[in-house]
């Protein structure tokens, strides 16, 4: 079974802002919540470096552990989504997640705090797939039209990846070795395995596992 | 005393008026089951090369998909 994930290449990422405004405009998200958004370390500085952020679909989502009233669920490709019709607008989620990902309207249903918001790995929500419910609530479900999520797709410089983790995984290892650079970053050898031990093609010269 | 048998009548059908439904919707308390990706959407957006309800088909429609992002395959 696919686990879906999302992984950005940090060399790659030219901020843009692309996925942003892709998100925003499929799912027709209102204004003052961004599902996605893009980080930049040491901005302005040679060498920044840019990440695109959004929900992780973590296989052990603190969002989940902390939700009131059991409003998540994860689907069996490994989706973290929510119920908006059982969510009450608690914003525990929002301390949990520590990728910033619940969002929450400014106005609706709870006055100054609506109902959560958040990345749905383009895969809406419990209405019936592609129904106009599920849009309103969710955005598009690009999943069960046979596509992957629309910022992973469009992005330009494939810096964001998104699919089946281990295939989103082979496509970042193979660039990674072939280019020699980015197995330095701290994680990669617990996430990929050392080259030799993976039985990978050798990494060349200047770069750490 | 003949008024105590009436007043417990009238007591009675004061407190049956208090347990009647309180008009309040009830908030959902447990999520609805979802509809698997491989059923495919119900609009015209649907790519073809797969087959709805068949997750198979839509595994491996998905991986092919994810290997348009590999542009080794794609150059060179």
């Amino acid at each position: 079974m696919a686990r879906m994930k999302f992984i950005c290449d940090a060399e790659r990422c030219i901020e843009c802002n692309g996925c942003v405004t892709a998100c925003k405009a499929e799912h027709d998200v209102p204004w003052g919540i961004n599902r996605r958004r893009v980080v930049t370390l040491n901005d302005g500085v040679p060498g920044e470096k840019s990440i695109s952020v959004a929900c992780m679909h973590c296989s052990d989502a603190p969002c989940m552990a902390v939700c009131p009233v059991n409003c998540f669920y994860r689907t069996d490709e490994g989706v973290v989504l929510h119920d908006k019709d059982v969510c009450i607008g608690c914003g525990y989620c929002s301390y949990a997640c520590p990728f910033g990902a619940p969002q929450f309207p400014t106005n609706g249903t709870f006055g100054l705090r609506g109902k959560m918001d958040k990345c749905t790995f383009c895969a809406g929500g419990p209405e019936g797939n592609g129904s106009q419910a599920e849009f309103e609530k969710y955005g598009r479900n690009r999943l069960s039209e046979g596509k992957l999520p629309i910022c992973a797709e469009m992005c330009s410089t494939k810096a964001l990846l998104g699919g089946d983790g281990d295939v989103v995984a082979d496509i970042l290892r193979n660039r990674v070795l072939v280019r020699g650079k980015g197995s330095e970053v701290w994680g990669w050898g617990t996430a990929y395995g050392k080259p030799a031990a993976a039985g990978a093609a050798p990494v060349k010269e200047g770069t750490k596992s | 005393m003949r008024q105590l048998p009436a007043l417990q009548i009238v007591c009675a059908l004061l407190l049956a008026a208090c347990g009647g439904p309180s008009g309040k919707a009830d908030a959902p308390t447990a999520r609805s089951a979802d509809q698997p990706p491989w059923e495919a959407a119900a609009n015209p957006f649907v790519v073809p090369g797969w087959t709805s309800g068949d997750k198979a088909s839509w595994q491996a429609q998905m991986t092919q998909r994810a290997q348009n992002q590999n542009e080794y395959l794609r150059a060179n």
